[in-house]
């Protein structure tokens, strides 16, 4: 039989898909610094006072006047925010991979892992204080408790994804469960629990700041309530800047690490269409 | 080529399958696939399992493959008792089930990856067999780059990798269009011709299991069992010409008739 199809396409390469990527990325960078400039324009023009909506220069100014202050804190809040994001990770995976595997644990710990997480995770925050005292600790475990229930769901619907028949044919050619588990399930399930690390790099800030408003003496949270009672409303908003900034690079460390290990085929599902996650 | 250069002595295995029944719960409900098959299929020969849908002929398939485990019954292989999965098989189903993740080639090497045999040799043999149903070329590519007759091409490749003793095949050609369905018919049975393996073929397509087998086994609606079996003497392996040919077309008659008897059509 000869090949009558056209030829083999070179299959796209890594550094292309990034470059489409970045491609894609311009249109929002552009629609973010016209909001920067409609902003400044606004609050100029129409005369509001920076200890109601500060400019986006106030800002800026107040940022670069308090940078030593604010990185200081920015460190111990990203401290606190990355140990909780990685013992997400470390937890999180292995747990959704145990919940697949064992009956009892699906029917029993996910459940109540569901049902747990109606616990609003600010209210845990003083019983962690309570419990751990006021060090990094306390902080480290609610941005923990807020991050790691995405990577869990997302670990067991991808996991739960592989179709029959892949499973199958991995028996027919002799798969052990560990080869089956390698070969198909993980691969399978790598693009939704990447989703579910991107989810929980950006709640994993949130609860580190969370954990820094209840009792804490440093930390851009701590910042946050000291700026808000000397009335430092633009340096309120340079903290606003700060914490998008550190959930902004955990997030792309994730989408780097994703995009350094996953093969082509695997790097479409986004976070948006990974379902099940919140 | 001579009819008897086409039939080498055949490297297949030979299955026998004696008083096999399947009953699986639905909902609380009891439902019987299939009961008391009997069925030899000996090695080497091409043997189409032809029913309407939902007559157990996939469920047989499985069970044979040892995917499934009978109710009743045992099944056999050169002699041996199935009582696991039988590794020595090659099993295409009805869509590719390739992993979109993997590269073709390195889907066609997969069965070997999995027995830990030498990947080199693998390789070498992967990619003679992928030149053999045109997709040379084709080896770095994604699944999802190939259309749906290139990938299910690639799947009967990875099947044929490990030169399994019994090719197992369920509708290989039910989602492909007709023209490359038509291509595929040829394909396989020129595989067959050259390699002498054991297949099994579902379809419920009446042409298509006349066309290619040496046997043909009907089975009758749920719960499955067997109706007749018809032997096809006809040339091996088969030219596109047999489809004018009077014995095809009485074969086919015959088994259109017992459907319509047992009211399928």
């Amino acid at each position: 039989m000869a090949g009558a199809d056209d030829g083999g396409r070179e299959p796209r390469s890594r550094l292309k898909s990034l470059i489409i990527q970045l491609r894609h990325a311009l249109p929002v960078a552009g629609a973010f610094i016209a909001l920067l400039v409609i902003w400044q324009a606004v609050t100029r023009l129409a005369g509001i006072p920076d200890y109601v909506l500060p400019s986006p220069t106030q800002i800026a100014g107040a940022i670069s006047d308090e940078w030593r202050q604010l990185l200081v804190n920015a460190a111990v809040t990203f401290a606190e925010a990355t140990a909780g994001f990685v013992l997400s990770i470390v937890v999180g995976i292995p747990l959704g991979v145990a919940i697949v595997y064992s009956r009892w644990l699906d029917r029993v710990l996910y459940p109540l892992l569901v049902a747990s997480q109606s616990i609003p995770k600010v209210a845990l925050a003083p019983i962690f204080v309570v419990w751990f005292g006021f060090g990094l600790l306390p902080k480290v475990l609610i941005a923990f408790s807020i991050a790691f229930f995405a990577i869990v769901v997302n670990t067991v619907v991808g996991m739960k994804r592989a179709p029959v028949e892949m499973i199958h044919l991995m028996r027919s050619f002799g798969a052990t469960r560990m080869q089956i588990f390698l070969r198909v399930r993980l691969p399978v399930a790598a693009p939704y629990i990447f989703a579910g690390i991107k989810i929980s790099a950006t709640f994993a800030v949130v609860g580190a700041i969370v954990g820094e408003f209840i009792a804490a003496s440093s930390g851009l949270g701590y910042l946050q309530l000291i700026a808000n009672n000397n009335f430092q409303i633009p340096l309120l908003f340079g903290i606003l800047v700060l914490l998008s900034v550190m959930g902004g690079v955990l997030y792309g460390l994730v989408v780097l690490l994703e995009w350094m290990v996953l093969p082509t085929p695997l790097r479409t599902v986004r976070a948006d269409e990974a379902g099940a996650t919140l | 080529m001579t009819e008897a250069a086409a039939r080498p002595p055949g490297g297949g295995a030979s299955i026998s399958i004696s008083h096999v029944g399947m009953t699986y719960q639905r909902r609380g409900a009891r439902v019987d696939a299939l009961t008391d098959v009997s069925l030899d299929i000996a090695a080497g020969s091409f043997v189409s399992i032809l029913g309407p849908s939902g007559c157990g002929k996939s469920t047989l398939m499985m069970l044979a493959a040892g995917l499934y485990r009978p109710s009743s019954g045992e099944l056999r292989i050169d002699g041996k008792l199935l009582e696991d999965c039988f590794t020595d098989a090659g099993i295409v189903f009805q869509t590719d089930v390739l992993l979109p993740w993997l590269s073709i080639l390195d889907n066609v090497v997969m069965p070997a990856r999995i027995k830990r045999l030498d990947l080199e040799a693998a390789t070498k043999q992967g990619r003679a067999l992928l030149a053999q149903v045109g997709l040379g070329g084709f080896e770095a590519n994604y699944p999802s780059e190939l259309s749906g007759g290139m990938r299910q091409r690639a799947a009967i490749c990875r099947a044929l990798l490990c030169e399994p003793s019994v090719l197992f095949m369920d509708e290989p050609f039910g989602a492909l269009d007709a023209l490359t369905r038509e291509r595929m018919q040829a394909d396989i049975n020129r595989l067959w011709a050259e390699h002498r393996k054991t297949v099994l073929l579902i379809t419920h397509d009446i042409e298509e299991a006349v066309l290619l087998s040496d046997e043909v086994v009907v089975m009758s609606p749920r719960p499955g069992r067997i109706l007749r079996r018809f032997r096809v003497d006809l040339p091996q392996p088969r030219e596109p010409a047999i489809r004018r040919d009077p014995r095809f077309h009485g074969i086919v008659d015959d088994i259109r008739a017992l459907f319509r008897d047992a009211g399928v059509l």
